[in-house]
Formats: structure tokens, C-alpha cells, sequence
């Protein structure tokens, strides 16, 4: 989207451009001359004089305009004919549940980016890297820095809580149900801190900058603890990411960020993600077609077996093999360049699949 | 060929007006000896003026309230004596240690690199300060000459060739036996512990006696005086310190080469309890270190910090407090020279690792290193700047632990989970990037990764024929479901030598969870028995 340049001419009802041949020539106001006509000037050229009418407009050749973002490769061709890439100074966000191809396309930018001699950071809410994964991506480890979040810290700062704190759970029985509560507040609470502790990591090393990528996975975040994210804070990361030859890009089930992201991707099988167009269509009366007597129907999810086009339980599952399977991304968003929403679908393949 | 000699005036103040420098408004005392029978032995001039002189007692020099008593520290005047020969090898090769407060330089050659020899005294004079140090600069054509103008003339002094008789004249017959009297004037201070008999020291008192009967009381005196009678009179000696007052006598230097040792430490008057004034003085310590580093165009990649603390009673303190100390070695990825990024390293690994009891007293040591060296591009893809990420790192680290933040590396092993994390360094050797070949294009093809539960998810498994057909998790609602598609087992085991032998049998499975079918990796621990699900493809 390209930025829109509007100046005060507008509200006047001239016309934006300050064009030479296409501004009519402005009659100045009567002036006590011996002598001379009132000359007729052009507003806004150099060298003449103006209209004080025009005082607070600026000449559009002397606006500054806002350069478009690089754009980089992703690593999966595929997904670069969608969106061109990923963009620099931008925040990225890739978004889709368990098994919809994130953390293959996460692995595969980080590749990508050290392949080009970048460094990389990965923030890992969750501590779900699989360093055997990533080596077979091609990611150069020595390119990588991992930061692992935990449920526990050797010291906790002492500062101001910035983000918000579980809420109390309204109707909560403290009787029978209270050793459940007890677990699941501290789960909440563990959750809570490693949100924490992604959020200032990313924080820091956003400000202390020089990495070409910095990847923010919050794909195992409960829902609920992503939503409580405010806004404010990706903000703040827009902002520190801006002008800067830096992609950020955050990994999670669903989009948080808003309109502070230039790039949204919903990952995931093209049965669901038109089911999910329904159901917004809808309003929740369908989801598409949903699996029935335990079988799984053929479009929902293509996986790989050699010569076996269908699901099948007769085989031993030692005559099985993972070898991949079809990932589908759909554009959602993208503030680069007006695009009309579409998907692309692309394979991925286990590393033993030769 | 010129000489320059820079001397430190009242060593013992120095050094400790060097280490406290607000105590320079303040008179002061430096003492020595056993406690309780400490005795002055240097005082500033403030001191003098109230009538503080060296030889009396704490208890007398105590009577003045407004006096500044320090003890006498070793290391204090060792790292003065160091920042000393730091400064003067700054400017020449040739560097002799002549005292503890003085240090001669040969500038032959140097004064078309340098400058006028006026210049280059300045120059001395003022990075001396910057160390800390005032001192007396003094430039003579002979090393002598120009040891005598820098003990008797204060500021810069430059004498120049062949006027050294004429420049010395006003200076007393005292400065020719400063040094062998200040010796002398210690240990009468502490003539009720230590009695030493030196022949030569007595020899120069008797000198100075006998010039002072004569009516010579400076230099040009005896400068005139007749060589036959003198020799007659002094022998050698006279002769010698004839030659001396003339400044005509000359000598090579014996150069030094100092090793290179980079320390600093304080004493304190009363115990430190916070960190905050602790940082101060790590402040100004690491200020001195970085100065004296940077005059031997040096850098440094690890430092030492040790702790003396008081009265340490507990005992579950960590192994690197021994015998009341408490030491931290910072260790930097890169040589650096920023003092404002080293006290920030030491405050957040201070943070984290506090001492546990007040300081008496700090020590800091700086291992020398060259400086580094990188030849940026234009073309380059950006990078982390080495100081900014160390201090980055340093703070991720206080937050989620140190083992928790830095680059992984697998290890030579089929454990699946086979790695260790080390440190980041931003500084990877180039590689030449690759072309693209027509087979790239399958090795850019996505691969299909594995996304860790750490710790693995323990489940519940209903098997029928040794196979899983459902599969629970109490901890993960939504790893649980109806098994609509399976393959394995594959059977992988290792280390079977080790105490830490495992075995293990890794399924693929394929899960129902709402509408949603998601793929995990189940694992049965053939050695403990249980069943996790290891991770999730995605």
C-alpha cells in the first residue's frame, strides 16, 4: 500500500499535485504599485513570490517519500511467488494450529537468512527447537542465537510488571476443585513468565540490533495468554523494527498483532482455511466438512505414503512412512502491495525422505 | 640524544591521591607499621603546612581532624609504579625503570614522530595526568642531568645541550642524595623495628654534612669547586657528584622490559554493603585500566574481579569464595577496550552472583590481548557490534539463565536430542556464497521439522496388537485422540556403555483433535517403560 500524500490544497479544493503546468497561475491580491501590474505567479516555485494563501503547503517534489521495503527469499520458492518475499523493517506474522507447516517455514527462513551470511535470533517461548530439524533445513548454527525461555529464572528483575497479569477466574470453587485450580493457575503462571521473558528478550534485541532475522515463536502459546498481549508492545516492536534491514517475523496459532503487522499468513490445509472462510461467512454455522466414523476425507490432509493414495489400516504401520506433507499458506494481509487475498501450496519433506 | 625523566614527588601519597583522587583537597597521611604502633611516613603538603611531619605516631597524627590517614597499600604503589612505566613506554621502546618514582626515556629518533622535544615533554606531562599521575617531566641531554631537573624543578623542564650547568646551578646539593635520603628518612621511622647498618647511606648524610660546612648548598657551588682538592677531600665519590652537578655525566640506559601487567585495587576505609557504590569505584578502577591499555595500544578479553570480604561466617557460600575472597572472571567473546561496557558486564554479573558479605577491599585484573581487527565492507550483511551484544546477551542471560542463551552445536551422537549450547559470537569466518546449480533447487525444498516438547509429554496409551490406537495426555488436552494413522516402530538405542544408556521405540502418529489432524512423535522408553510424545510435526 503506498503511502498517501495529502496536502492542505485538498481541503482548499486544488489539486494535490503541484505541478507546474497544472496549477493555474494565481492572481495576488492588489497592491499599491506605481506603475506595474499585478503580476501573476505560480504558487510554491522558487524564486517568486506566493501566495500567502499557500504559505503552509508544501510542493509535492519536495516531499520525502517513504522508500518500499526490501524484500528478501523466504527459503520456499513457493511462498515467495505469494508474497515476494519476506520484507526488511517489517513485522511478519505467520500464523496457523499444530502441524499447519510453521515451524518448516520458520526453519527455512532461518536457513535462508544465514545462507545469505546474516545472523539470526530465535526467541523461543516454548523451548521446542529441534536442533536435528534445523540442521537439516540448512540453518548454519553458528549464525543462530537461541534464546530458551523457561518457567524459571535464576533471578527475576526487580522492575515494574509491563505486561498484563493472569486474571482471576471468576466463579472459581475453591472446594472440590481446588487442587485442578492450584495446577492450572500455575501452569498459567508458567505460561505468564516465558511470555515474559519472550517479550524482553525480543525487546533487547531489537534495540541492540545487527541481526538480519529475528524470529519471535510463540506457536505453543496458550490462545488466551497471546491474546493478552497489548497491543502497545507490537507497536513497540514495529517501531524498533522500523527502518532497519531487519525481518521480524512471530510464529503463532493466531494473528495478535493487528494492523501493526505489514505481512499476515495463515498456514495451514486448504479444506480448512476455506472452511475458515465459511465459518467468517457463516457466522459458525459450518466449519466445512467435517471428518465422520473416524476417517479423515482425502482433501483434508495429503499425506505422502508411497503408492498409497488413501488412508489405510490394513497395512502394518512399520510398512509406513512420514515423508512429508503439503503445506497450503493464504495471504491474508499484506501492506507492501495491494493484492487480492489468495493461497499457494507447497511441499515439505521429512529429512529421511531423501 | 635526548633523555626524559618523569618522576612521581611523594610516592606513597601519589599512589593513594591516585586511587581516592577526591582526597587531593584534603591533607593526608600515609602510615606504616604493626598496628597499634603505626607511624607516618609521607604526608602532602596540606599535612605539612598543619605540622603533620613524617615519623609521628597514628595517635599524634590523629590529634589533626581534618588528616586523611591511609594506610600504606603495596598494590596501590605497584600500580602506580605500573601506570608510571605505562606511560613513559607509550612514547619510547627504550624504557628504564630507574625507582619505583622514577622512569627515564630514551627519545633518540623520536622527535620526527613526536615532535620538538618541548612538545613531547608536554605530552609525557599530559598523559601522565591521564593515568592519574602528577608528575615532574624533565628533558636533558644526559639521563642524569635530566633525572636531577625532574627532582628539582616542578611541571616541564627542558635543558637544553650544553647548558646543563648552567640550568641545574640554583638546584640544592640535597636533590643529588634524594633518593638515598628518603630511604633513610623511612627507616628511621621505623628504627624501633628494623635497625640496618648501610655504610652508604650514612656515607651520604656524612657527604651532604660536609658540603653543608663548606658553604656548598647547590650545585653550581659545587660544580666550581677545584677537581685535584675535591678528589683529595671526597675521592671518588666528589668527583662524582662534581660531574653530577655539571651535568656532564653520562650513562646508558638499561632498558626494561616491564611485564605486562594490568592491576588495580583499593582499599577501603569501611566496608562497602551496596552495589551501587561498589560500581563507583569499579567505575574509576576500569577507567585506569582501560587508560593504561590504551597507551600500549593493548585490549583486553577477560577480567579478573576479587573481593576481599569481612568476616565471612556462612558456609554455603560457592567455591570461588576462599579465605574471605570473592572472585568473578568476566571472559568477553572479542578483545575490547570500553569501560563503560566492562562496568556494566561486571554490575549484571554482580547482580546475578552477589558477594554476600561488605568488601574491604577490590582487586581488578585485565589480561592483555592484541586488539582486534575486522575490515568492514559496504556490501556486508549487518552484524551485531561485538560490545552492544555482549551486553545484550549478558542481560537475556540474567533473565533466563546463562545456559539458556547462545548458539547450539550438535553433538557427535544418535541421541535425538544430542546438543550443547555455547556461546554467540558474532564473528563467523566468511564463507563464499554458492552459486545456484539446477540441483539447488531440491536442496532449498522445505523440510518437514519437528517442534520439541522439552520435557517430553508423558501419555497414556491404549495399544491393541502392540500398536497405538489412542492416545491421552493430562497435561496437553490437545495431544490426545483416536490414532487415524501410525508408522513405526523404529527402534534406536545408544550409549549402552554409559550410565545414561537409553533405548527407545519412535512412532509417527497421525491424531484427530476436534477437526484438526496434527502429527506427533510417540516415543516408548524401552528402558524406563513409559510413553511420551516427544514433539509435534509442523
Amino acid at each position: 500500500m503506498s503511502s498517501a500524500v495529502v496536502s492542505t490544497s485538498a481541503a482548499l479544493g486544488r489539486p494535490f499535485v503541484f505541478d507546474a503546468k497544472a496549477v493555474p497561475e494565481m492572481p495576488l491580491p492588489a497592491e499599491p504599485t506605481e506603475g506595474r501590474p499585478p503580476q501573476r505567479v505560480r504558487p510554491g516555485l522558487s524564486g517568486t513570490r506566493t501566495d500567502p494563501r499557500l504559505a503552509s503547503v508544501t510542493p509535492a517534489s519536495q516531499l520525502d517519500i517513504r522508500p518500499a521495503p526490501e524484500i528478501v527469499s523466504s527459503g520456499i520458492p513457493a511462498l515467495d511467488t505469494l508474497t515476494g518475499g519476506l520484507p526488511r523493517g517489517c513485522l511478519t506474522e505467520i500464523c496457523g494450529p499444530t502441524s499447519s507447516g510453521r515451524t518448516t517455514l520458520l526453519l527455512a527462513a532461518l536457513a535462508a537468512a544465514t545462507r545469505r551470511g546474516e545472523f539470526c535470533a530465535l526467541i523461543d517461548a516454548s523451548d521446542a527447537l529441534d536442533p536435528q530439524s534445523a540442521a537439516a533445513s540448512g540453518v548454519e548454527l553458528d549464525r543462530l542465537l537461541w534464546v530458551r525461555c523457561s518457567e524459571s529464572s535464576p533471578q527475576r528483575e526487580r522492575s515494574p510488571r509491563r505486561y498484563p497479569s493472569t486474571p482471576l477466574r471468576a466463579g472459581s470453587d475453591t472446594g472440590t476443585n481446588s487442587l485442578k485450580d492450584q495446577i492450572q493457575s500455575r501452569s498459567e503462571n508458567q505460561t505468564e513468565h516465558r511470555l515474559e521473558q519472550a517479550l524482553r528478550a525480543s525487546d533487547l534485541l531489537l534495540e541492540s540490533g545487527g541481526f538480519g532475522l529475528i524470529v519471535l515463536d510463540l506457536g505453543d502459546l496458550p490462545q488466551q495468554a497471546a491474546r493478552r498481549i497489548p497491543l502497545t508492545t507490537w507497536f513497540r516492536f514495529r517501531r524498533a523494527v522500523e527502518n532497519k534491514p531487519t525481518i521480524l517475523l512471530t510464529i503463532e496459532q493466531h494473528p495478535i498483532a493487528g494492523s501493526c503487522s505489514s505481512l499476515l499468513l495463515q498456514l495451514g490445509s486448504a479444506d480448512e482455511l476455506a472452511a475458515k472462510r465459511r465459518q467468517n461467512v457463516d457466522h459458525g454455522t459450518s466449519r466445512g466438512s467435517v471428518a465422520k466414523n473416524g476417517q479423515v476425507p482425502e482433501e483434508r490432509k495429503k499425506i505422502n505414503l508411497p503408492a498409497q493414495p488413501e488412508l489405510d489400516f490394513l497395512y502394518p504401520s512399520h510398512a509406513q512412512l512420514l515423508t512429508g506433507f503439503d503445506i497450503t499458506a493464504e495471504l491474508i494481509r499484506s501492506r507492501l502491495d495491494r493484492k487480492p487475498a489468495r493461497s499457494v501450496a507447497f511441499e515439505a519433506r521429512t529429512a529421511w525422505a531423501g | 640524544m635526548p633523555f626524559a625523566c618523569i618522576y612521581v614527588p611523594n610516592f606513597p601519597v601519589a599512589a593513594a591521591l591516585r586511587a581516592e583522587p577526591e582526597l587531593q583537597v584534603r591533607p593526608i597521611a600515609i602510615l606504616e607499621g604493626k598496628p597499634p604502633l603505626e607511624k607516618t611516613i609521607a604526608v602532602n603538603k596540606s599535612a605539612a603546612r598543619m605540622g603533620i611531619a613524617p615519623g609521628m605516631t597514628k595517635a599524634q597524627a590523629e590529634l589533626c581532624v581534618e588528616l586523611a590517614l591511609r594506610p600504606r597499600s603495596a598494590l596501590q604503589e605497584s600500580a602506580t609504579h605500573a601506570a608510571l612505566l605505562d606511560c613513559a613506554q607509550s612514547f619510547s621502546p627504550c624504557v628504564e625503570d630507574a625507582a619505583c618514582d622514577t622512569a627515564l626515556l630514551d627519545l633518540a629518533g623520536m622527535e620526527s614522530l613526536l615532535g620538538p622535544l618541548p612538545e613531547i615533554s608536554r605530552a609525557i606531562h599530559e598523559r601522565a595526568t591521564s593515568l592519574g599521575l602528577v608528575a615532574h617531566v624533565a628533558v636533558a641531554s644526559n639521563p642524569d642531568a635530566a633525572v636531577l631537573a625532574a627532582r628539582g624543578f616542578p611541571g616541564v623542564t627542558v635543558i637544553s645541550a650544553g647548558k646543563e650547568a648552567e640550568q641545574l646551578g640554583p638546584l640544592p646539593t640535597e636533590v643529588l642524595f634524594a633518593n638515598r635520603l628518603e630511604e633513610l628518612q623511612k627507616e628511621d621511622a621505623q628504627k624501633h623495628d628494623v635497625q640496618k647498618d648501610d655504610e652508604q647511606k650514612k656515607a651520604a648524610v656524612r657527604l651532604l654534612q660536609t658540603l653543608d660546612r663548606w658553604g656548598i648548598r647547590n650545585l653550581r657551588g659545587l660544580a666550581a669547586l677545584p677537581e685535584v682538592s675535591l678528589s683529595e677531600r671526597l675521592g671518588q665519590e666528589g668527583l662524582r657528584l662534581q660531574q653530577l652537578a655539571r651535568g656532564t655525566a653520562s650513562r646508558t640506559l638499561v632498558p626494561v622490559e616491564a611485564p605486562p601487567v594490568f592491576e588495580e585495587a583499593v582499599e577501603l576505609e569501611h566496608p562497602i554493603v551496596l552495589l551501587e557504590p561498589l560500581a563507583f569505584l569499579l567505575n574509576r578502577l576500569l577507567e585506569q585500566i582501560c587508560a593504561r591499555l590504551g597507551s600500549r595500544a593493548l585490549a583486553t578479553q577477560e577480567l579478573r574481579l576479587t573481593l576481599e570480604l569481612e568476616n565471612l561466617t556462612s558456609s554455603h557460600q560457592p567455591s570461588a569464595i576462599n579465605n574471605q575472597q570473592f572472585v568473578r572472571t568476566l571472559r568477553l567473546p572479542l578483545p575490547m577496550l570500553d569501560a563503560k561496557v566492562f562496568l556494566k558486564l561486571l554490575q549484571l554479573d554482580l547482580n546475578a552472583h552477589p558477594p554476600g558479605a561488605p568488601i574491604m577491599k577490590i582487586h581488578l585484573a585485565a589480561e592483555p590481548m592484541h586488539p582486534r581487527s575486522a575490515q568492514g565492507g559496504l556490501f556486508l550483511p549487518p552484524s551485531p557490534e561485538p560490545e552492544k551484544l555482549e551486553l545484550t546477551l549478558a542481560r537475556i542471560a540474567g533473565m533466563v539463565g546463562a545456559d539458556k542463551v547462545g548458539t547450539l552445536e550438535l553433538l557427535d551422537t544418535y541421541h535425538p536430542d544430542g546438543f550443547r549450547m555455547r556461546r554467540f559470537v558474532a564473528e563467523v569466518a566468511r564463507k563464499s556464497p554458492q552459486k545456484k546449480t539446477p540441483d539447488s533447487a531440491a536442496a532449498t525444498a522445505a523440510v518437514t521439522a519437528l517442534r520439541r516438547f522439552r520435557p517430553p509429554l508423558r501419555v497414556n496409551v491404549i495399544l491393541e496388537n502392540g500398536q497405538p490406537v489412542r492416545v491421552a495426555c493430562a497435561k496437553k488436552k490437545e495431544v490426545q485422540g483416536d490414532v487415524l494413522w501410525k508408522a513405526g516402530p523404529w527402534r534406536a538405542s545408544g550409549d549402552w556403555w554409559e550410565r545414561e544408556a537409553w533405548s527407545r521405540d519412535e512412532w509417527d502418529l497421525a491424531l484427530r483433535n476436534d477437526d484438526a489432524v496434527s502429527f506427533y512423535r510417540l516415543v516408548h522408553d524401552l528402558l524406563g517403560g513409559g510413553w511420551f510424545v516427544e514433539g509435534t510435526y509442523d
